[in-house]
């Protein structure tokens, strides 16, 4: 049985999504991650914009990329490429790291 | 250790609240534990096949596939919840009331205990399935250190199993004729919650791009990632810097259960009802 609220999240996608290609413009930005590393660590990217960090995780365990400033948070399996959206950005420095491996860190600078 | 011992405590934790909510919410149904022991160990399960394909599933949907499947289990359990308000609002006078009457509501509560158990499984599955890839993470890459991890991550989910308890012994002392209200209310807010959650997830897919500004932030008063945080967000769906979008679905959901309720629920004056 259908309830409301799910109705009306349906609803609201049907009328309101607009598909990837129509979105803004995202800055794609690439990391690599092995060896408990992110390869860069050091990343930047211009303000107002959305951006999409491709993370390619070469290690042979998962890898959790997460950001509480970017509010992100994703599992990248092993030997597989994760894709994190963000929103437009204000300038700032935004810290992120693998959240099962607290060794694991970097910055994504927004200017 | 230490670190095995957060990682699983954080992930067990926002499953020990809802088992704890869950619990104190079918405190009085006939067969309850056998229902919600099912949903924990349907979850803990699917959060293995879950972890298994990750990689397969993150490839999903032109890599969302992720963001996809927890906005859809998100969607299952706020239909569970809801649903299950407004069963109670119908049915949950002969279910609390001290003339419990056996056939029929056994084979109705049942039913709703279903409900219940979906979204005990959805909950252990969200925080299992991170819980079992990195535990095979460490078991995979070194033998030396498993056991100090294994057993950093038992007492990890020893301490999300006293948040259970404690959830669930807390509410039990609030007055049976409270209870009801209380839950009533509690389930809304979860229910609402997940939606929000939900709604950041589509926006993080982009499959939702419209009213995606942030509407404030209170990360200074209480940050998301603080315990405070980490509790509210399971209970009520806060999150430090809300979207309109995610505003609206949430004021969206708890009216649509008000409304419910009051169609489905006895005419009568139904005070306890209402608080909902």
């Amino acid at each position: 049985m259908l309830k409301r609220p799910t109705l009306a999240a349906l609803a609201a996608i049907a009328i309101f999504q607009v598909s990837p290609s129509q979105a803004q413009q995202a800055t794609e930005i690439r990391l690599t991650y092995s060896q408990g590393q992110f390869q860069p660590s050091q990343v930047s990217a211009p303000a107002d914009k959305p951006i999409a960090f491709r993370i390619k995780n070469l290690d042979t365990k998962a890898m959790e990329f997460e950001s509480s400033s970017l509010r992100v948070e994703k599992v990248v399996a092993a030997g597989t490429e994760g894709i994190v959206n963000v929103r437009a950005l204000k300038p700032g420095r935004y810290e992120f790291y693998d959240d099962f491996n607290d060794k694991a860190r970097g910055a994504l600078t927004v200017q | 250790m230490l670190a095995a011992l957060i990682i699983v405590f954080r992930e067990v934790f926002e499953a020990g609240l809802i088992i704890g909510i869950v619990l104190a919410v079918t405190g009085s149904v006939p067969h309850r534990n056998r229902w919600i022991g099912g949903g924990v160990l349907a979850g803990a399960l699917a959060a293995c096949l879950v972890a298994a394909f990750t990689g397969a599933l993150s490839q999903l949907f032109a890599g969302m596939g992720q963001e996809l499947f927890n906005a859809v289990i998100l969607g299952i359990a706020v239909t569970m919840l809801t649903w299950h308000n407004v069963w109670m609002a119908h049915h949950g006078r002969e279910m609390a009331g001290e003339m419990r009457a056996v056939g029929q509501a056994v084979a109705e509560g049942s039913k709703s205990l279903l409900a219940l158990a979906v979204v005990v499984g959805v909950a252990v599955l969200r925080e299992g399935s991170e819980v079992a890839l990195f535990l095979y993470g460490v078991a995979a890459s070194d033998g030396g250190s498993g056991l100090s991890f294994a057993i950093g991550g038992f007492i990890g989910l020893v301490l999300g199993a006293g948040v259970c308890l404690l959830t669930y012994f807390g509410l039990m002392r609030i007055p049976p004729r409270a209870l009801f209200a209380t839950t009533t209310t509690l389930i809304t807010l979860l229910a609402a919650g997940m939606a929000a959650q939900a709604v950041a997830f589509l926006e993080r897919a982009n499959w939702l791009n419209s009213l995606d500004t942030v509407v404030w932030d209170s990360g200074w008063l209480v940050s998301e990632t603080s315990l405070a945080g980490r509790t509210l967000h399971t209970l009520i769906g806060y999150t430090d810097q809300p979207t309109e979008m995610q505003l609206l679905v949430y004021a969206a959901v708890v009216l649509a259960t008000f409304m419910l309720m009051r169609l489905t629920g006895p005419q009568p004056a139904n005070r306890a009802v209402a608080t909902g």
